[in-house]
């Protein structure tokens, strides 16, 4: 009996008991629509975290000073000096590696328009930072390295801190107080989107590093020049990663005087790495939640053979004519997998649209109910597998009544009542 | 001469069963030559019909020998038996035993299903078969849209679907009103002058009456073998 054959037996059959096959899979759908869901909450959030990494630009390496291996700053003496504007300009002219530098302050301020306060958090950066993060600007300009040097009182402003303070527009041109210090806006930032953890990039002051530690954060350390505290650098593009690490490794222990086999008093991060890390947590979550939906894909399998056994019994006389007129045992073996097999990918099929569709809900209605940075995304070869599951499961729960029906003797199935 | 279509000897079937076992079959010598058309008769129990399940490899015999169309069949594994069933016996039943909800056409295609053919040659079999019972125009009919005779035909362009060389036919008028059962005898009656060979089991003495041999039994042998 050829495959063609056997599908239209057991389609036949199926649709007799349209109603029974129904209910018969409603496990497997559940289990299906359960591993969809799941899986496409987590991959969605997983892509979110890769363009973020993008976003952040792969190139990007982040350098503070003190030790990283301590896990937090050295104690001993020269280990914490900070880095220095000198520093990134030594980086910027002797490292032909390094397309873009920048020194960065932060600190967290409340910025006044007109009375009106808005908390938000300052940068001080060099104007190369644009060029660093790959951020761009939705109106005006972004200020000039010799707006740097002479410590302009100028500020480029995010899209949320513009909206929260400028509610009417017009940031550009307007001036902005922090620390009683007026700065002048010359240019209102992109949309950033969110952060590499999820906060909020747009709602951010950005005037030069110089300004800002001058009049804002009065950051300064005994011994040091025009410090800073982190160093951004972004490699220039198709240079290796690794090897820009390890160069600019050897380059600042030289500059920084560390001993030979001493620790680095400095760290060089990698923010994809780092977010990786961070993200493998959530891939864990999302294999639980996912075998959570595989067990439930299984215990489905248990209706599935239950209505085999049922339709087993009840065509026993069937079964017996077909041996009578020539079937041999796997024939009738393979019509009742068949079966299972087509009832359970029926049920795969169901459970996958089923599974889209609430991954899709949440996406859509999981702001109102505050779960905010949801993302849904669905991998054919997710969807692929989770089909390819469930018949799995019509071959694993269909073959023991299809065995049963294809033992029984012909003369007995045929005086069947 | 050449050998017997059908060579039965010392064939015995013994049911077990818990509280004893039973002798439906003690040793039944028996030969059928090609063509033959015999009626099997006997009391209620007297072992006819696990005489025929055995012919028509439904059934396994506990000891003894029987040889149809060439095939030992004491010695045949499950999947052998099968294709025998399939290509060398039709069997008709007393209760019809068609698939329901399924046409006329396509019952009468089944065997055929198992012999691996497309569905278009096997419909085209099949209703050159319905055609031989006179019911060309019933075709797409299912089982119960058809009356107890035309049901009975059904089955019996079934058994010749295969083009078998013997038909066996278990009490085939014994659900039928005495009508009906001339019109499926008669149908028996040319399929054997037409050259395949009959073996019949039946109640009624008319009906037996039609066949060129009488066979009886008792107690699981035979009694009487009338030409
Ligand atoms: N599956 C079985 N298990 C146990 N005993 C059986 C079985 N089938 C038949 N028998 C017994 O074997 C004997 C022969 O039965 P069989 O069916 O061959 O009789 P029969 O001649 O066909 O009778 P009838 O004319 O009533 O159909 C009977 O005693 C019956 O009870
Ligand atoms: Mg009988």
């Amino acid at each position: 009996m050829n495959l063609l054959a056997a599908l239209a037996v057991a389609l036949i059959a199926l649709r007799v008991n349209a109603l029974r096959s129904f209910l018969a899979i409603l496990g497997v759908i559940f289990g299906v629509a359960a591993v969809i869901t799941t899986v496409s909450l987590a991959q969605g959030a997983r892509d979110a975290v890769e363009s973020r990494i993008s976003a952040l630009g792969a190139s990007t390496l982040n350098i503070t000073a003190g030790s990283r291996s301590r896990g937090g700053r050295q104690g001993g003496a020269g280990s914490g000096t900070p880095f220095s504007d000198a520093d990134i300009n030594a980086l910027r002219t002797e490292l032909d590696f390094i397309a873009a530098a920048s020194g960065l302050v932060q600190s967290n301020v409340t910025a006044v328009v007109d009375g009106a306060n808005w908390p938000t958090q300052m940068i001080g950066a060099n104007a190369e930072y644009m060029d660093v993060r790959d951020w761009s600007l939705s109106e005006g300009r972004m200020f000039t390295e010799a707006e740097t040097q002479r410590a302009a009182r100028v500020a480029v402003i995010g899209q949320t801190t513009a909206r929260e303070l400028f509610p009417g527009g017009g940031a550009v041109g307007a001036s902005v107080r922090v620390n009683s210090q007026p700065f002048d806006i010359i240019g209102v930032l992109g949309d950033l989107g969110a952060g590499a953890f999820g906060q909020d990039q747009n709602d951010v002051l950005l005037a030069p590093v110089t300004t800002v530690r001058s009049r804002v954060t009065g950051f300064s350390r005994a011994g040091v020049r025009d410090p800073v505290q982190q160093v951004w650098v972004k490699v220039a593009p198709g240079f290796d990663m690794e090897l820009a690490t390890l160069e600019l490794e050897d380059y600042l222990r030289v500059r920084r005087n560390v001993a030979p086999g001493a620790q680095d008093n400095f760290s060089i991060r990698n923010f994809a790495d780092l977010i990786r890390a961070f993200n493998e947590t959530q891939r864990v979550l999302g294999l639980l939640l996912a075998s959570a939906g595989l067990i439930t894909l299984l215990v489905g399998g248990i209706g599935i053979m239950n209505v085999m056994l049922v339709s087993v019994t009840e065509r026993t006389r069937e079964i017996g004519l077909r041996l009578a007129v020539g079937a041999r045992r796997r024939d009738i073996r393979n019509q009742f997998l068949i079966e299972s097999v087509v009832l359970c990918s029926a049920g795969g099929v169901i459970g996958l649209g089923v599974g889209i569709a609430v991954a899709r809900g949440i996406e859509a209605f999981g702001p109102a109910m505050g779960l905010t940075g949801l993302a849904v995304s669905v991998d054919p070869s997710v969807a692929l597998i989770a089909i390819g599951a469930a018949a799995g499961v019509g071959v694993l729960f269909g073959f023991y009544p299809a065995v049963r029906a294809s033992r029984l003797d012909p003369i007995e199935a045929l005086r069947h009542e | 001469m050449s050998a017997p279509l059908i060579r039965a000897r010392g064939l015995t079937r013994v049911y077990k069963l818990g509280g004893g076992d039973v002798h439906a079959l003690r040793g039944v010598d028996l030969d059928i030559e090609r063509g033959e058309y015999c009626a099997i008769m006997g009391a209620s129990g007297s072992g006819k019909s696990t005489f025929m399940n055995l012919l028509g490899a439904l059934d396994r015999p506990s000891a003894g020998e029987l040889v149809v169309d060439g095939e030992p069949l004491q010695d045949k594994r499950p999947d052998e038996l099968a294709r025998f069933r399939n290509r060398s016996v039709g069997f008709v039943f007393q209760q019809f035993n068609l698939l329901p909800r399924t046409t006329a056409l396509d019952n009468v295609a089944l065997p055929l299903l198992y012999r691996g053919w497309s569905l278009s040659k096997r419909r085209e079999r099949a209703e050159v078969c319905l055609r031989m019972v006179g019911l060309a125009d019933r075709m797409d009919h299912h089982p119960s849209q058809l009356s107890g005779g035309q049901q009975q035909r059904v089955a019996i362009a079934r058994a010749l679907a295969g083009e078998p060389a013997i038909l066996l036919a278990d009490e085939p008028t014994g659900a039928l009103d005495s009508q009906t059962s001339e019109d499926v005898m008669d149908i028996f009656d040319r399929l054997n002058t037409e050259g395949i060979t009959l073996i019949i089991v039946t109640h009624e003495a008319d009906v037996g009456a039609r066949a060129r041999r009488q066979i009886t039994f008792r107690d699981g042998l035979i009694v009487e073998d009338a030409r």
